[in-house]
């Protein structure tokens, strides 16, 4: 059976139609999931997309992490579902303590908006299927990206091949390790900063976010 | 009423890029005496007169305060 993708949209949300088109294109099934939503379980996937959720007040992320729809998504990911957050949705997936570590303001407090060379270091990631040691040319485009744990984390996470992909020519914000995502130690749980919704189409001549919408 | 201030600060060892910056502007301005600038936040709660110093810890540590990048202190306000 198709795969059915859940995109939440959480006030704020500004990619959420980014990813919407992009799964379209690929063919897939897609409904936005509304932050007050308390019944995800017509989807077998969810995207949390990039944007500024909730203002991003207090901290990136923080108050989306209690946003009605999470206590349903936090069950939806302990019982094995797919779930990918993307920049703002990878901020809201560690504050909600889905995901460990942190992201923090980008080194140069710059915010930063360019294509960066990533690499696949890992097969963990239910949702990449490509070969460990794949290139990928993808946009980010944020200011909090600095990723960011303590040493105990990130020796767990090394040792359990949940760093999924680095940067390629070192972390652009500073990132841990050039950490640019992580996944969960099962493997069904993944965030990125990176936006492979924008290089999905090859409308610019580069296709290498599709390989992201997959499953 | 009971009041309380909040301060969180970058934890010991995680780079606080706006202190960091802050601080070299500073030295540019040849306050060099000034060694180090921590910019954290500074939080006022106004709660009812059942709230302990518990309630506001759990505050803390479930949303104000990120114990992966932050420490917190708490300063109960006197009335007076």
């Amino acid at each position: 059976m198709a795969t059915r993708y859940g995109i939440l949209r959480f006030p704020g949300s500004n990619c959420e139609q980014d990813v919407m088109g992009a799964l379209q294109a690929l063919g897939r099934k897609a409904d936005y999931v509304w932050h007050g939503e308390l019944d995800i379980s017509r989807f077998d996937a969810l995207i949390l997309p990039g944007g500024f959720s909730y203002g991003d007040y207090l901290r990136c992320g923080a108050i989306a992490a209690f946003a009605p729809v999470m206590q349903a998504v936090k069950e939806f990911a302990d019982r094995g579902g797919y779930v990918m957050g993307i920049c703002n949705g990878f901020q809201i997936l560690t504050e909600a303590h889905l995901l460990p570590g942190a992201l923090i303001a980008n080194r140069a407090l710059k915010f930063i908006c360019e294509d960066v060379r990533l690499r696949l270091d890992s097969n963990r990631c239910a949702w990449l299927s490509d070969e460990v040691g794949s290139l990928y040319t993808i946009p980010i485009n944020h200011n909090e990206g600095n990723f960011i744990c303590d040493p105990h984390t990130l020796a767990d996470l090394q040792e359990h091949d949940q760093i999924v992909l680095r940067y390629l020519d070192s972390a652009p914000n500073g990132a841990l390790d050039d950490i640019a995502g992580i996944c969960n130690r099962a493997g069904n749980v993944f965030g990125l900063m990176p936006h492979p919704e924008r290089v999905s189409e090859g409308l610019g001549g580069n296709a290498d976010g599709a390989a992201f919408f997959r499953l | 009423m009971k009041d309380f201030n909040i301060y969180v600060t970058a934890k010991a060892g995680i780079f606080d890029p706006a202190g960091a910056q802050a601080e070299g502007a500073l030295h540019n301005l040849d306050l060099k005496m000034i060694e180090q600038v921590k910019i954290g936040k500074f939080i006022q709660l106004r709660c009812d007169d059942s709230t302990s110093l518990d309630n506001v810890r759990q505050a803390c540590d479930k949303l104000l305060a990120n114990p992966v990048i932050e420490d917190y202190r708490i300063e109960p306000v006197s009335e007076d």
